[in-house]
């Protein structure tokens, strides 16, 4: 099958630091890519960048049939790639003054104007779906990291986008909440929902990506199947990084 | 010295309470104006808004920068002046005019500073989902810049009440106008402005109990 997500020449500079230098990438429908590599190497910033968090200086984005060209992205384009794209953060950002089930259908009602009964119906499922359909009216503050985590991941999920960005997301979390969140991940990769996943879970990264991307300085070194990548890497610079974290 | 003539003060009572709707009158229609004219020069500042964001520096630096009297003298008197369909100009109206834009400019660099303090990962969440900046502003910032800049916002409404006063130099008969004419009639100086002060504190104690309610129970809400 041919991409239908697809990255080209993406590079973004921070002053005179090349931080994305020249990246390709093609995701196949439904497909879970995993992203891996030292940090300071660029993978936040790559996934920033397809959402626009951090505006790209060159390459282009193709979504489907949305394509952005990132030096002359225009408003619009910018919207749309955020509303076909789902962003997991590091440190969760939820909405601090919304509840749970606010958070979630804050995208569904403001962003595409969903009458408050349909939105409510979906977030519902949605908090059923992340295991929290008991907490929908708790706000941040009273949750824990796992489950504010979860909310992270419910509020990108109600957006139904073409790709979701997960950066890092348990990397933030106190070591008995990682369970459950990656747990969750687990449940929504079910071969439908095309993933981009930053991890510094090996093991996690290992059993879920149908490819797994070591990035280096900016630039993606090697990528391949996790077999490969993890039994059988053919740069030094991949079998070092999984030396170290290994 | 005389003491104090008590009658005379009983009398004054009713007499001044009867102008309390005109002074918080002024002052809620100005408070409701300020807000909304500060958060958008809040707005402005943040988003550092090319060239109007300039104008609106310069606003707020004069509107800080000079007497609230000198202000509401120059929209008095000034400025019908320059343009004639201000000539009619009503004390009230002046004197809400004032208040609103010098309030405005105060209550716009705590709203901003508010803002500013609205952790960056906010932004990004709400812009992440696709938000424009007006529903992200609207929707997330705002009200969660509003719960830090209240208790202050809650100040200054209760300094805009104190400056109604000034609108008896307007010609404006509201509590402070009352109790001059009330003084210049009887000569009981003391006794008018006594009670007029008295007035003012019994609001202001009873607003400053509502600002105590508001800050507890913000505090229980969204503690982050
Ligand atoms: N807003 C920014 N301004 C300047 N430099 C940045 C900014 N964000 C990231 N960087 C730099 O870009 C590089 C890559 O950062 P990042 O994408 O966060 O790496 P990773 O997620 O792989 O750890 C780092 O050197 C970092 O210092
Ligand atoms: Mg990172």
């Amino acid at each position: 099958m041919s991409c239908n997500i697809e990255i080209s020449g993406l590079t973004k500079r921070f002053g005179q630091n090349t931080v994305l230098n020249n990246i390709d990438l093609c995701l196949k429908p439904g497909e879970r890519v995993a992203i891996i590599g030292p940090s300071g190497t660029g993978k936040s910033t790559l996934l920033r960048c397809l959402n626009f968090l951090d505006a790209p200086d060159e390459g282009r984005i193709t979504l489907g049939d949305l394509k952005v060209d990132a030096a002359r992205a225009s408003k619009a384009d910018i919207l749309a790639l955020r509303r076909r794209t789902g962003f997991v953060f590091q440190n969760y950002a939820l909405f601090a003054n919304k509840s749970a089930r606010q958070n979630i259908m804050e995208g569904l009602t403001t962003v595409r104007g969903w009458p408050a009964a349909k939105a409510t119906d979906r977030a519902n499922q949605i908090l059923t779906r992340i295991g929290l359909a008991d907490r929908g009216d708790s706000f941040p503050s009273a949750l824990s990291g796992g489950q504010q985590q979860r909310v992270g991941i419910g509020r990108a999920m109600a957006l139904d986008a073409d790709l979701m960005l997960f950066d890092e997301p348990t990397s933030a979390l106190d070591p008995e909440w990682v369970g459950e969140v990656l747990d969750l991940i687990r449940a929504i990769a079910d071969g439908r929902q095309t993933m981009l996943i930053v991890t510094h879970e090996m093991q996690f990264a290992r059993e879920i990506a149908d490819r797994v991307v070591f990035m280096e300085g900016g630039r993606i070194v090697e990528q391949g199947p996790p077999d490969q990548i993890f039994g059988n890497a053919r740069d030094e610079r991949t079998r070092a990084f999984l030396r170290r974290v290994g | 010295m005389n003491a104090l003539d008590i009658a005379y003060m009983w009398d004054l009572v009713p007499v001044i309470a009867g102008y309390i709707p005109l002074t918080l009158f002024m002052a809620l229609v100005s408070m409701v104006l300020a807000l909304i004219l500060s958060a958008m020069l809040a707005i402005v500042r943040v988003l550092k808004l090319p060239v109007i964001d300039r104008g609106v520096a310069i606003f707020i630096s004069f509107f800080r920068g000079t007497p609230l009297l000198v202000q509401l003298f120059l929209f008095y008197y000034g400025l019908p002046q320059l343009f004639s369909f201000m000539t009619n100009i009503n004390g009230v109206t002046a004197a809400i005019i004032g208040l609103t834009l010098h309030f405005s400019a105060y209550m716009a660099e705590s709203i901003r500073g508010a803002i500013l303090g609205v952790d960056r990962s906010q932004w990004e969440a709400a812009a992440s989902i696709g938000m424009t900046q007006g529903q992200l502003l609207r929707r997330i910032i705002l009200p969660q810049a509003a719960r830090t800049a209240a208790p202050t916002l809650m100040n200054y409404f209760i300094d805009m009440i104190k400056g109604t006063s000034l609108a008896f130099t307007l010609g404006v008969t509201e509590m402070m106008g009352a109790a001059q004419k009330e003084a210049a009639g009887s000569f009981l100086y003391l006794e008018a402005f006594l009670v007029v002060a008295l007035f003012y504190w019994g609001i202001v104690e009873i607003l400053s109990v509502g600002q105590r309610r508001m800050e507890q129970y913000l505090g229980k809400a969204v503690a982050r």
